[in-house]
Formats: C-alpha cells, structure tokens, sequence
C-alpha cells in the first residue's frame, strides 16, 4: 500500500531531476572543453616563448590592463556597434528582397545576376573606395557589414521562399488571401528557419570583415587593436584582440538564437 | 444545442456547373467532358479509380488548374484563378498553416478579409464547435492526430463560407477507425452547415455513406462522367443496409470496367516508356 503510493509520489520528481542532471553533465563537458584548450595553449607557448605566442596569463593580464585603461572596451564597443549595424541593415533589407525574389520571377530574373556578380567580389576589395566615399570611421564599416550580410541572407532566404509548402500557397489562396496577403502571412513564415540560417551565416561574415575593414579603415575598433600591436610588437594584445572577436562573435550567435527561439517553437513541437 | 438555432450560413444559387470541361498539359488530355451540376446544399461525390483525373477536375474547380476548354461556374460566375467562393480541404494536414494556432487557422480567412477580432472570435468560436475542437483552439497543429488536423480543416473551410466546398480525398491518409468516424462526423457537420460539397473518392463505400448523388468517372486519359447514381438512402447511413449493399454491388461493377482499363493503361505506359 505505502509502496504504491511511494511510486507515484517519487513519479513526476523524477523527471525534472533528469533533465537537471543533463544540464549538469552539460556544462562539465562545457569547462573541461574549455580547460583543455588552455593547456594546449599554455604548453605551446612554453613551447614557442612569449615573443611567438602570449600565454594564458600574460593575455589575461594585458587584457585588464587594457581593460583598466579603457582601450579594450573602446574597441569592443566600436565594432559591435559597426557590426551590429550593418548587419541588422543587410537582414532588413536582404529578407524582403529574398522573399520578393522566391515568389516573383520578374523580380528575380532582374536581380539574379547582381546577386550573381557581386557574392563572389569580397568585401576587402571595397574597402579602399569605401573610405574614399565614406571616409575613415563608422560609415564605411557600416557599409561594409552590410556588403557582406546582404547577400548571404537574400540568397538564403529566396531560398525558403521557393520552397514554400505548395499546398500552403493553395490554401490561403482559396481562402481568400491577396497576392500580397500570402506573402507575408505564409512565404515569410514559412521561410523563417531559412531567414535565420542567413543571419547567422552573415553575422559570422560580418565578423570576418570588421577586422580587415578596420585594419585599413578605422581609426579604432577590434581590427586596429591587433594591427596596431603588431606594430608595437605586443603579441599579448594581438591575443586579447583575437580572443575578444571569438567571444563577441559566441555571444552574438547565442544572443541572436535565444532571439529567435520563440519563432522557432511551433517547429520544435513536431 | 444552440448551433441548429444559428445554422452557418451558405450563399443560395445554382452553385457549381461543369459543361464539357477539358483539362490537359501540351497534348496530353487529362479531363475531358466532365458535365455535370450541383445545387445548393447538395452532397456530390466524384467516384472513380486512382489517377482517373478526378482530382485534376477538382483543382480545376478550385481555379488552382486552368481549364482548356467548356465552362466552369460557380453561382453562375466562371472560375478565374483561386477564390473564397470554393474552399478546398486538401488530404495533406500539411495544409494547415503549423505557425497558427487551431482557432488562428480557423480565423485566417476572416483576418484576410480585414473582419474585426470579435467578428472573427465569433466565427472561429462557433465552427470550432460544429468541428468538436473547442477545447484543441490554442493549441497547433502539430499538437493534433490526423483526424483532429481534418477537422481543423474543414472548420477553416466552413467559417469562410464559400459557395462550394471542394474535397480532395480528405480522409485518405487516415486510418480505418478514424476515417469512418470523420465520414459520420462530415455527415453531420454537412446536415448542420447547409453547405454544398463535391467530394473527391475512390472508395465506392465512402460515396454512399456520403452522397446524394455519386459521380462516377472513367479511367484517363480523356477521362469523363459516364453515370450519375441519385442515392436516397435515410441519414445516418449504414454501408451494411441492404441499399447501401445493393448499391455498392452497381458501384462495383460499373467501376470495375474503369479500374481494369486504368490497368490496361499503366500497363500500356509501362510498355511504351
């Protein structure tokens, strides 16, 4: 009798225990990961010495002190800003234009070959005229983030808008939708997973392209950190500006899924 | 209870009319001569064997499929294009729009049309009912079994109220139990809703639990209506009555001859491909 009524108790607390105990084992893996990767690198710069690669520490420190000094948090700020920017801009304008472009053919045919052309010129080539159009600083980055972001989110999500369910398409239309009412009710959300895909094919882009950009064109940011302690021969800042990018780009990403994760919820259920 | 007081409402006219309707691809000639009527408020099934191009004809109907040559009018208007006069219940749940919920795929039709968030709650509200989904409003499709996505369906249908509904096999992907139980249930949400069906089927049982009158189609190519069968069997039906078993023995036989030649034919394709 108590038995029975034991079993149904300890029933519904086991549950939440174990996705506990998959949170637990997940974040373990997570430090070892992370712990792992430190000792690598401190054994390669015992290996290489301080003028080849700054070790864990040296970083850490040059890292507060330039923390401390507010250099690190200057450009940190600089190019999230520029990188944020441009590339909120290339997904505002890049998921209409794909959509537009899935579902019309004369819309596409007519953009299709700029698409075409323009996806295989790197951003770096523009970067000279970008500074003589723009001039040093903000604009010319922005411009530049948006280059590289645009054109991954409009050929990704073109892509989830042709691949919109036909039946779909069918039933709005017989229920009454407009041309245009389709559009956004059933292409756009049909094509969300895809949009999202692009974004955060770009933001990586995005990433690629802040650093170049503001090597030649900035006067601070991220890029100038690491290429103005080349010049200075500090290896350890070049390691905190480099270390930075990755977790800037990490949180970004997380940020940006976290975002979208209630979009993504009706899916998840199936 | 309070649904037969507030029966749905369907627009009155002659609501669909089919004369000589040709339907094909280049040259090959799916559909041809389809003739054939339905008046308001009347239950029409298109029977035929599978890839007849029964399910052509109706895509046409709906206006997703040109026609090539005849007419096809809807209250004495002819089909251009997909419209709210013909609502289409697709067999595929994949119909359902799966980032909405039940009660948002109910309303679609209305919010389309710009109708106001009470109006619609209305609507959805009473067909939810009529459907037996109220208490599934909130949730998504994914969250329901075939049987309950049909449902979903129809009610989406039903609340936009369209001249004719048009219905492509809609519980062929269902199994047994639950296909006969939503044969019951559209029976009955068809007798409360008034509204006019042309329903799409191979299976001759289906038909006469169903019908008031059974189409029957032959084989493609250059498929057509080449007999009418008026069923008058009392509501509910039972596919066990001797009626309905007189019937389906006529069904069977006039069919049979069409499923042999669609075999013929496959067979012939196969040897000429």
């Amino acid at each position: 009798m108590t038995q029975v009524h034991l079993a149904q108790r300890v029933k519904p607390v086991a549950r939440p225990r174990r996705r506990y105990d998959s949170q637990i084992r997940k974040v373990a893996i997570l430090i070892i990961s992370v712990l792992a990767g430190l000792v690598i690198w401190q054994v390669l710069s015992w290996q290489f010495g301080p003028a080849l690669v700054a070790s864990p520490a040296e970083t850490a420190e040059a890292a507060f002190a330039l923390l401390i000094d507010g250099t690190l948090w200057e450009a940190i700020t600089a190019s999230s800003y520029r990188i944020l920017l441009g590339w909120l801009l290339g997904v505002a304008v890049g998921a209409p234009l794909g959509l537009l472009m899935g579902r019309i053919a004369v819309i596409r045919e007519l953009a299709e070959p700029y698409i075409e052309f323009f996806r295989f010129i790197p951003p770096i080539a523009f970067v000279t005229l970008a500074v003589v159009w723009f001039g040093l600083g903000d604009m010319s980055q922005i411009v530049l983030i948006f280059y590289t972001s645009v054109f991954v989110v409009v050929i990704n999500t073109m892509a989830g808008a042709v691949a919109t369910d036909e039946t779909k398409l069918r039933a709005a239309a017989s229920l009454g939708a407009s041309r245009f009412q389709t559009l956004y009710s059933i292409v756009l959300p049909s094509a969300v997973p895809h949009i999202v895909t692009g974004a955060r094919l770009a933001l990586g882009n995005s990433f690629l392209t802040i650093v170049s950009a503001e090597m030649v064109a900035a006067d601070q940011g991220l890029g100038v950190l690491i290429w103005t302690s080349r010049n200075y021969g500090r290896i350890d800042w070049t390691f905190v500006g480099i270390i930075t990018l990755g977790v800037i780009g990490f949180f970004f990403d997380r940020a940006l899924r976290l975002l979208v994760s209630p979009l993504a919820k009706y899916k998840a259920k199936i | 209870m309070m649904l037969e007081t507030e029966t749905v409402q369907t627009k009155a006219g002659p609501s669909l009319s089919s004369e000589g309707v040709r339907i094909g691809f280049g040259d090959f000639t799916v559909v041809d001569g389809a003739d054939f009527a339905a008046g308001p408020g009347e239950f029409v099934c298109l029977l035929g064997p599978s890839g007849c191009g029964k399910s052509t004809l109706i895509t046409a109907i709906a206006g997703f499929e040109k026609i090539k040559g005849g007419s096809l009018l809807i209250a004495g208007h002819p089909v251009d294009g997909p419209s709210s006069e013909t609502g289409m219940v697709f067999q595929g749940t994949e119909a359902l729009f799966d980032w909405l919920t039940i009660r948002q795929n109910v309303e679609y039709g209305s919010k389309m049309r710009g109708m106001g968030s009470s109006e619609r709650r209305q609507i959805s509200d009473r067909h939810l009912e009529l459907v037996g989904l109220t208490g599934a409003a909130d949730k998504f499709p994914s969250q329901l079994s075939g049987g309950m996505r049909q449902r979903a369906q129809i009610a989406r249908v039903l609340a936009n109220e369209p001249r004719v509904v048009l219905m492509d096999e809609p519980f062929g992907a269902l199994d047994a139990q639950t296909r006969h139980i939503m044969q019951t249930e559209l029976d009955r949400i068809w007798q409360k809703s008034g509204c006019t069906i042309v329903f799409v089927t191979h299976d001759i049982d289906e038909a006469i639990l169903l019908a008031d009158r059974i189409l029957v189609m032959t084989a493609g190519p250059k498929a057509r209506i080449k007999s009418s069968y008026e069923v008058d069997l009392p509501r509910p039906r039972d596919e066990t009555s001797a009626g309905a078993i007189e019937l389906h023995r006529k069904l069977r036989s006039d069919i049979g001859e069409e499923v042999r030649a669609a075999l013929r034919n496959q067979g012939l394709a196969k040897e000429n491909s």
